[in-house]
């Protein structure tokens, strides 16, 4: 671990984290399914750093966001925030940690209530977490939208006058405006284009280091995620295959599946030849994972030991943890 | 050559016009698309690429909506000109579209192998049956694992990504003549992405289908596009092939926005980025739209509007500096200096 995040406490501790889903049944008398969206990870998050989390469609990203904003009941595991588990908190406490956690979602239009202006929604947010007394929100509101470069005057407009990068920005000022310590971005700045995704990820840092806040970003984008994070975290089928700093982890992927992800980015210069490793086989379904290491039906390294036995997540460097039976072999290829 | 046009876009413009003015979302765009090409748009965030593809399929919310004038012609027929039941008979069939918000087109309350299958029942002669296998085999071929149980689900169950493939399978599965795909793989991870794509391509390969692809990716342009469409407040500014705008980007825009990329082999502090914000659609300046974040501004451009004009044979681009007015006007500056 890198030294100044050790000497820090975590400002939020997932420990052991499942988060299972029922699914209906086929037939009445067939046993019930379960899809293990997230089972059984453990990561700290230490006050102002960005921890990314990327990993395939499906295995459990947004689910461990969710966890955190305590939006579904944990099945198993605990969280931490500021030492205090958030299971054993009072409704009451929720709320007011609530406004600490901020979440910028994936799909802003399911987030955004057609039916308050933007004006509005910000102003309500602002009141329901005592931010600023009424007279001093005008300005922040302004400020706001300046802030995520939107015109002073599309306060009064409704969720369905903008575009799908307007709406999804509205969502980073309504996350912003109650001055959150911890904000997880879901896929916060996809939809938009490259010369605002770059102000917004340049006001990000710029409030990090103000404020030292805190932010869990889940993003698929890994140019973003190399230029923003501090740390990063690989997810595979609802575990965690691989944890580290940011460079260590980009200079030396350490997990077969981070190595495959790493070489498929698709990049502008056409002339430069990698050599990309294209994945065999399907993706396993996580309402029947495999046994054993959980990549092992695509890993083009897999044994018999990996089909029967799993590997657990062990620090091979300082601060670089990878779950692969045959890491320190690999990391020499 | 003419046959192989499939889609022919003139002078198209689509207004709102609300109590608070009119917003001028797309305002005068031209554009070709020919059988098995993939044309690429790209630009700011509110500069009207979402409001071009539902003009093209009608879909704009009227009031306060209108497209105020134009052709959207595909083989020749004016869509603009059809009735509600023509359009609704091309929707979906000889173009569909994958939307940029799953959610928005997603019924939230009815399983997604239903929803492919209805879309299937509607243009193609199917049993239920076999609409309802086909729907599976398409989310089996958009990579979601377990797909005879996923199809079960309704969108709630599934992950973004997931919801967002199951978009893509559905404006796959009548084999359209036309796809105009707004964002389809932003939700997506890397290797699913090229997976996607590589979908596309063989449906292009094996059909002619010819593609508009709205995306803010650079990269996935790069692989996808054989022609780009900048578009800047309503506008298009720029367009190129593919290979020729990351070479030689001719429009100011188009730089700032290449140079606001994020560097994968470097480190970088701060992003650079385009100063300022675009003008309203509400209220657009007399002269350039990108006149007040132009490093390149004069006098001129503050004055009239820049008229796209043709700088080499497939060259395209809406700016004072490529033409013969701008010597002169760099020369007034001096004189004045
Ligand atoms: N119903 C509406 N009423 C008024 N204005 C609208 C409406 N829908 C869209 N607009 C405006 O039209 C303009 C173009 O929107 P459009 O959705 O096409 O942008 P876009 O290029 O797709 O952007 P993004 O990349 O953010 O998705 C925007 O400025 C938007 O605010
Ligand atoms: N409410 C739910 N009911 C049933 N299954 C669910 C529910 N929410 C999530 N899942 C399942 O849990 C798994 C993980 O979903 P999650 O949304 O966390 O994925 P993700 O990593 O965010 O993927 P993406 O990149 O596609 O957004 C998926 O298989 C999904 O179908
Ligand atoms: S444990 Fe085995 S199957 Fe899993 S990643 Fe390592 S080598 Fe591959
Ligand atoms: S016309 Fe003038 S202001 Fe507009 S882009 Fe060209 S140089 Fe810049
Ligand atoms: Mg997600
Ligand atoms: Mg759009």
């Amino acid at each position: 671990m890198n030294t100044l995040l050790s000497s820090k406490k975590p400002i939020l501790k997932v420990s052991n984290l499942k988060q299972y889903f029922i699914v209906k049944r086929e037939a009445l008398f067939q046993p019930k399914q379960v899809v293990k969206a997230v089972d059984g990870i453990s990561f700290d998050l230490y006050p102002g750093e960005t921890l990314s989390i990327v990993g395939e469609s499906g295995c459990g990203k947004s689910t461990t966001g969710r966890s955190i904003l305590h939006l579904d009941e944990p099945t198993e595991g605990e969280i931490l925030y500021k030492d205090v588990s958030l299971t054993e908190m009072s409704k009451k406490e929720l709320r007011n940690i609530r406004g600490d956690i901020q979440v910028i979602f994936q799909d802003p239009f399911a987030s955004l209530n057609p039916r308050r202006t933007i004006r509005q929604m910000l102003d309500e947010a602002m009141a329901i977490q005592k931010v600023l007394p009424p007279k001093q929100r005008e300005a922040r509101m302004l400020e706001l939208m300046q802030n995520v470069g939107l015109r002073p005057e599309y306060l009064e407009r409704y969720p369905h006058e903008f575009s799908g990068g307007q709406r999804q920005r509205i969502g980073i000022a309504r996350a912003l405006a109650v001055n959150p310590k911890v904000i997880i971005c879901d896929e916060a700045v996809s939809a938009l284009d490259v010369s605002i995704q770059a102000q917004i990820l340049n006001l990000l840092k710029r409030l990090q280091n103000d404020f030292d806040l805190t932010f869990l970003f889940i993003s698929h984008d890994l140019s973003i995620v190399k230029h923003i994070s501090d740390r990063v975290m690989v997810m595979y089928l609802g575990k965690i295959v691989e944890i580290s700093d940011k460079a260590s982890l980009f200079k030396n992927p350490l997990h077969p599946y981070t190595k495959a992800l790493l070489s498929a980015i698709p990049v502008i210069d056409q002339t430069i030849k990698r050599e990309r490793i294209l994945l065999k086989g399907d993706v396993p379904s996580p309402l029947n994972p495999p046994t054993g290491c959980r990549f092992h039906t695509r890993c083009p390294f897999a044994t018999d030991l990996c089909r029967d036995e799993e590997p657990l997540l062990r620090e091979l460097e300082s601060g670089h943890l990878v779950a692969c039976h045959f890491a320190e072999k690999l990391s020499a290829i | 050559m003419k046959e192989d046009i499939l889609l022919e876009v003139k002078n198209l413009k689509t207004h709102f016009i609300t109590s608070k003015g009119t917003a001028k979302a797309v305002d005068g765009l031209d554009f070709v698309l020919k059988k098995g090409e993939t044309l690429g748009i790209v630009g700011e965030s509110g500069c009207g690429k979402s409001i071009t593809s539902l003009s093209i399929l009608r879909l704009i919310p009227s009031p306060p909506g209108k497209i105020v004038d134009g052709q959207i012609l595909l083989h020749g027929k004016d869509l603009v000109e059809m009735s509600d039941q023509e359009i609704r008979k091309i929707r979906g069939n000889q173009i569909s579209m994958i939307f940029q918000e799953p959610m928005t087109s997603l019924n939230p309350v009815i399983p997604v192998g239903e929803q492919i299958a209805e879309a299937l029942r509607l243009h193609q002669k199917l049993s239920r049956k076999q609409a309802w296998e086909k729907a599976v085999e398409m989310i089996r071929l958009v990579g979601i694992p377990a797909p005879e149980k996923r199809a079960k689900q309704e969108p709630y169950q599934l992950s973004g990504g997931m919801r967002q493939r199951v978009m893509i399978a559905m404006a796959l599965a009548c084999t359209p003549e036309v796809l105009i795909a707004d964002e389809p793989t932003t939700a997506l991870d890397v290797t699913i992405q090229a997976q996607i794509l590589e979908l596309m391509k063989d449906l292009q390969r094996k059909i002619g289908m010819g593609i508009i692809f709205i995306t803010h990716d650079l990269g996935v342009v790069a692989e996808m596009c054989d022609k780009v469409a900048v578009m800047y407040a309503g506008q298009i500014v720029e367009y190129q092939t593919t290979a020729n705008l990351f070479k030689t980007p001719l429009h100011p825009y188009t730089q700032g926005l290449i140079g606001s990329l994020p560097k994968l082999y470097e480190d970088q502090e701060e992003l650079q980025i385009i100063e300022g914000t675009v003008p309203s659609p509400y209220d657009y300046p007399t002269g350039c739209r990108f006149a007040d974040r132009c490093p390149f501004v004069q006098d001129l451009c503050r004055n009239q509007q820049p008229e796209i004009i043709h700088v080499e044979d497939s060259q395209q681009v809406r700016c004072w500096k490529y033409t013969d007015q701008w010597k002169e006007e760099l020369v007034k500056e001096e004189v004045i200096l």
